[in-house]
């Protein structure tokens, strides 16, 4: 593939957005250079290219940034135009749009919470995530992608770029949740999806190992509970601030645990 | 157009909703026929609920049977399907992208239950499930960071009023001195924004936000976007938006 341009990208290793960027960009078969920042102290380059949100991922075409990653998707998609991850047809693109935005304002943040919360909270929380993936179930087994390899049809498209980066972390928070999410007999198509997603190449290359992820999400989990005031009950948000006053290191953990909250999309 | 050619779009809406009012925008800038279906958002139609059974919400754009849902995505889908009039969005792809950033952080930011609370200026713990239900009848999202509701009388709406200001010139730094937000041509962020202006007239009767003081080139913004047709024809009088907040305050016992 042709590419005079340079092509330079922000992202956190652990953060699905930036997964979302790096496999489009490979599938793309594009050359980049990476640069790792610091969830919790952004670098100069970063806040100088997202004023805005100071998050990443950001990608500089040619020194020019674009930043969140749906809209850098459809910016890669619609300036290297072979293997086009976003379908022709304007109602079939608005239905991955549709599911791409109920991955970010829906079935992620539930998937957060179940993270984030205990007792009822978390109850509640799984619930949710079970509503949404049915949701996605129906779709695959009766609607849009009705039999369908992947949500994009034979190839990998946006939405499963979408959707995939980041559903590693129903697998990660089962095991350190020791909560059920991704039920093969409940969920057998999505489940299936999922699996045959992981496999491709590309995405292989994208996605880091378990076991690291594992162990974010422990040490995480482990700060929250240090943070919580009452992990027994409850329908609030663990990694709040005890009321009063908090010490930095405890300010520091917060953010790093909200900034994951962010980061976990599915 | 040809005949029959726009046969079977409809726009399930309501009257007061920002993003109905962006659908329509959209589609009179396109020259597009449709039919509009007033919901009653207390009682939604089947239709209603068939075509959105994820988020059953107005506004949705119905093509020939086919449900498009989300008011971006009904603009997007709009552009799309009719390109050869009108374009919403512009041709470079960096231009694009730069369009749908400033489309989403509208949608993000820009939020009448930010705004809602401008609008209730004392919340009482108590009350909290009434303004579940206020905001749930007129489809808004509850946009809440918890500790406001809570907060002592006025100090929400304080917070608000600030958090708005900070938008709003956020917007007219990106505005500049441009005829609209895509320069000189009328786009998808003028679009994605300008229905919140018929709310201006509210933030200052309810909250005493003065958008002429703290947002002049944001409404001269709007007055330039009234003066086109698609807009005049879409947005509803001020005037009758504050008497929809007065009369949902009043139904909820909210003061």
């Amino acid at each position: 593939m042709d590419q005079s341009s340079s092509l330079k990208f922000l992202g956190s290793w652990a953060d699905s957005h930036t997964h979302r960027v790096r496999l489009a960009l490979k599938l793309k078969g594009l050359v980049f250079e990476y640069q790792e920042e610091d969830s919790v102290n952004p670098s100069p380059a970063l806040l100088l290219h997202n004023p805005i949100y100071k998050k990443v991922p950001a990608l500089l075409h040619d020194g020019r940034p674009v930043v969140e990653s749906l809209v850098i998707l459809q910016y890669i998609d619609e300036t290297w135009t072979d293997n086009p991850i976003m379908p022709a047809d304007p109602f079939e693109r608005a239905i991955v749009r549709f599911w791409c935005h109920f991955a970010d304002d829906k079935l992620g943040p539930a998937v957060g919470l179940v993270f984030s919360s205990a007792g009822e909270g978390q109850k509640a929380a799984v619930d949710q995530v079970h509503g949404n993936l049915k949701l996605l179930e129906r779709e695959l087994r009766d609607g849009a992608f009705k039999g369908r390899r992947f949500f994009g049809g034979d190839n990998i498209g946006m939405l499963d770029i979408v959707l995939g980066c980041g559903s590693y972390w129903l697998a990660v928070f089962e095991e350190v949740m020791e909560v059920k999410l991704v039920d093969p007999d409940t969920f057998p198509l999505f489940h299936a999806w999922l699996r045959d997603f992981e496999e491709q190449k590309e995405v292989k290359e994208t996605i880091p190992p378990i076991d690291k992820l594992l162990e974010y999400a422990r040490g995480i989990r482990q700060m929250m509970l240090s943070l919580s005031t009452d992990t027994s009950t409850s329908t609030t948000t663990i990694g709040a601030p005890a009321t009063g006053s908090t010490t930095s290191n405890n300010d520091a953990a917060v953010e790093e645990i909200g900034l994951l909250q962010e980061s976990l999309a599915l | 157009m040809a005949e029959g050619e726009n046969k079977g779009l409809v726009l399930l809406d309501f009257w007061v909703s920002p993003f109905g009012q962006r659908c329509r925008i959209a589609l009179a800038e396109k020259g597009v026929e449709y039919e509009y279906r007033e919901e009653n958002l207390r009682d939604k139609s089947p239709l209603l609920l068939k075509s959105n059974p994820v988020h059953k919400k107005i506004p949705v754009l119905i093509d020939h049977g086919m449900p498009v849902c989300e008011s971006l995505n009904i603009v997007q889908y709009i552009d799309e399907k009719w390109p050869d009039r009108a374009p919403l969005l512009p041709a470079n792809p960096y231009a694009r992208a730069q369009a749908r950033f400033w489309a989403d952080l509208v949608e993000k930011k820009v939020h009448p239950p930010s705004a809602f609370h401008l609008f209730v200026s004392c919340a009482a713990p108590g009350e909290a499930h009434f303004l579940r239900k206020f905001t749930y009848c007129i489809r808004f999202q509850m946009y809440e960071s918890g500790t406001k509701l809570w907060k002592l009388k006025g100090e929400a709406q304080e917070e608000a009023k600030k958090e708005f200001i900070e938008i709003f010139k956020l917007l007219e730094g990106e505005l500049g001195d441009k005829k609209y937000f895509g320069g000189e041509t009328f786009g998808l962020v003028d679009i994605a924004l300008v229905p919140f202006t018929a709310w201006f007239y509210s933030y200052e009767a309810c909250a005493n936000l003065s958008t002429e003081k703290e947002a002049p080139k944001l409404v001269s913004w709007a007055k330039r976007c009234r003066e086109r047709e698609s807009v005049s024809k879409s947005l509803p009088d001020p005037l009758k938006v504050y008497e929809f907040v007065c009369f949902l305050k009043k139904v909820y016992g909210i003061e």
